[in-house]
């Protein structure tokens, strides 16, 4: 990394979020895996955000077309019902994506609020939070998921997201109060002490900063985590089948039979690529996040 | 180093004065180890009045940081009490507990760590200042803190509000922290060798910053060091206390002390001190120690905890009880105090 991109990470926190949004941007696209992670998610996101504008749905069942291979007038071929697959991955990623990002934001939010007060203040209050968190974290997730799912009607993606959440903090809770625990022996927190800056001050002004790059890694690690659960979830037919998503392709083409036709190749891998694909560029993401914030891990310096 | 002792002159010492600013009053501090309890501090006593400097002078681990940390009420002491004018720190509620926080401040050791790298100079300032109302709205407090720059030498101040921390020098840095502290206007501020970690040619500089600033505004200091150069430059108005694995040694004037110093301890320190000269240096008459061994803090030794080392050390009466602090023979009142069975022996 150039001497450079070094001083432009140094002044990142002092900036402006925008301004750091930007240069964190520059520096990812620097390294090969970071552009390929940032661009991919970009292209999916605006696959799933825009492209529904420009390629409406093919929800007409065609009884002449089913079990197409891919052609200029089908790319990605069609499906059990003759409908067009490439109009259904495109419209399949929103919800996918809504769920794993409002997971991945209440899961931050409350684990990075929990954990931290809870590392500065200890205490009752780190008692009560890590009981909860513990838990939590010994009862196994995804079965526990199966049978919330039975139960709670999970129609409303955001619903969906909410129950991923409620699971998903304690292990990034525990993670951030380590950190926190740390962080709270270093001298300028003990200097905010004496001076009496209050724990809101301390806590959001002096710790937290300095965790701002292991928080963005642990928000993409947790969209991954939130898809692999939402796709089990669709997969398993746990979730009521509304809506297009890849999940939902998944399913039905599992339940329609279509791996026993040799032609609907295309129309099975099509959302498996899809789902392998965003995972791929937010792992890639995550990983070069990393490399930017984390200085040991900066290579060739 | 014969230069430093034309320091400058600092506020007269604590003798006869009313109330002090801030008083330990048989200071303990033990933590437990899974290796045994730690006696840090054991009994430690001593006093400030306001703007008055008092230096703790010892080897590292003699637990003058622990002290320190005490009187900055950082740290809880597991025994004795800590006064701030008169009241006991521990029971201060609401308002008396908050001027007693911001009336004393702490300045660290190592600068690289005691401020946040995240944060401008600007930044760093203004928080405390706009806190407790030390300033009014953002301007108001870049004003002040520009103002406080200029106080702690770091001029032309504007070109310090928007830097980072990491732009600055080790010096650079110990006056933001210095500038720091100061947002609250304290009335104490312990430094805890504030320059050991600064480049030695300007450690001169940021003392002679410190005191103009206990001349100007009245600020007392605890000025901790292992470094009786230092201290005798720093205190030579004050007071300087000796410490020794966690219990003091000897504690008096400054010029007392470097004068007429009393214990065995004090006077193997005094002697190992280079002095600008060589001659003067290698003719300086060595105090010869009968170990070089600092003894381990989980196994003290039995009474006086100096006598492994002590040149005058006697059987059966050093290794028995434990010295307190008393008049030397021969010194004014008030002045001076050693624990030395030997010393104090025919006072």
């Amino acid at each position: 990394m150039t001497a450079a991109t070094m001083s432009l990470i140094q002044a990142i926190p002092g900036m402006g979020a925008l301004r750091a949004i930007a240069v964190t941007i520059g520096a990812l696209l620097r390294q090969p895996s970071g552009a390929l992670g940032f661009l991919g998610v970009t292209f999916f996101l605006a696959m799933a955000f825009i492209g529904p504008a420009f390629f409406p749905i093919d929800i007409k069942p065609k009884l002449d077309k089913i079990y197409l291979l891919p052609s200029a007038e089908y790319p990605l071929g069609t499906d059990y019902q003759g409908r067009d697959v490439l109009s259904q991955i495109v419209h399949g990623g929103r919800d996918i994506i809504i769920v794993a990002t409002t997971t991945a934001l209440i899961t931050t939010f409350v684990a990075v609020t929990l954990g931290a007060l809870a590392g500065f203040l200890g205490g009752w209050f780190d008692s009560i939070v890590l009981g909860i968190a513990d838990i939590i974290l010994t009862i196994p997730q995804f079965p526990l998921l199966l049978v919330l799912a039975s139960f709670v009607r999970l129609n409303n993606i955001v619903l969906l997201g909410v129950l991923l959440a409620a699971l998903g903090w304690p292990a990034l809770m525990r993670a951030i109060r380590s950190q926190v625990l740390s962080l709270r022996q270093r001298d300028y927190v003990e200097a905010a002490r004496c001076l009496d800056l209050g724990t809101a001050h301390i806590v959001f002004q002096e710790i937290l900063p300095s965790m701002s790059g292991y928080v963005a890694i642990s928000f993409t690690l947790g969209m991954i985590n939130a898809i692999f659960l939402q796709v089990g979830l669709i997969f398993l037919g746990l979730v009521p089948l509304t809506g297009n998503n890849w999940g939902v392709m998944l399913q039905l083409a599992w339940v329609r039979g279509a791996i026993f036709y040799k032609n609907a190749l295309a129309y099975i891998l099509a959302p498996v690529i899809a789902i392998s694909l965003l995972q791929l560029s937010l792992i890639l993401l995550a990983r070069s996040l990393e490399e930017i914030f984390n200085p040991r891990l900066r290579k060739g310096n | 180093m014969t230069t430093l002792q034309a320091s400058p002159a600092g506020a007269r010492p604590g003798e006869g004065t009313p109330v002090p600013l801030i008083s330990l009053e048989d200071v303990r501090c033990h933590f437990r180890t899974p290796r045994g309890v730690v006696k840090a501090v054991d009994g430690v006593s001593f006093s400030a009045a306001p703007g008055e400097i008092v230096c703790l002078v010892g080897e590292s681990g003699c637990g003058k940081t622990t002290a320190g940390k005490i009187a900055a009420g950082l740290l809880a002491p597991t025994g004795g009490r800590v006064l701030f004018e008169g009241h006991d720190i521990a029971r201060l509620r609401g308002q008396d507990f908050n001027r007693f926080r911001r009336g004393v401040q702490l300045v660290h050791q190592d600068p690289y760590a005691s401020i946040n790298p995240l944060h401008t100079v600007g930044a760093t300032l203004a928080a405390p200042l706009l806190r407790h109302r030390f300033a009014s709205g953002n301007a108001g407090a870049r004003r002040r803190a520009a103002e406080l720059l200029d106080l702690v030498d770091l001029t032309p101040s504007a070109d310090f509000l928007d830097k980072y921390p990491h732009q600055l020098s080790g010096g650079q840095r110990q006056r933001v922290a210095i500038a720091r502290a100061l947002t609250v206007e304290p009335r104490f501020i312990v430094a805890d060798e504030p320059v050991s970690m600064v480049d030695v040619s300007i450690r001169i500089s940021l003392l002679n910053t410190m005191l103009r600033l206990q001349r100007e505004l009245g600020t007392g200091f605890l000025f901790i060091t292992h470094d009786l150069a230092l201290a005798r430059y720093f205190a030579w108005g004050g007071r300087i206390g000796v410490m020794y694995v966690g219990r003091m040694v000897e504690i008096g004037l400054a010029s007392d002390i470097i004068a007429r110093p009393q214990h065995p301890y004090t006077r193997a320190l005094l002697s190992a001190i280079p002095e600008a000269d060589p001659e003067v240096t290698r003719n300086k008459a060595r105090v010869e120690l009968r170990s070089l061994e600092i003894p381990s803090l989980f196994r003290l030794p039995s009474g006086c905890t100096f006598h492994p080392r002590c040149p005058l050390f006697e059987e059966g009466t050093c290794e028995v009880a434990t010295p307190t602090l008393a008049r030397p023979a021969g010194s004014v009142e008030g002045s001076h105090e050693v624990a030395c069975h030997l010393v104090t022996r025919s006072a």
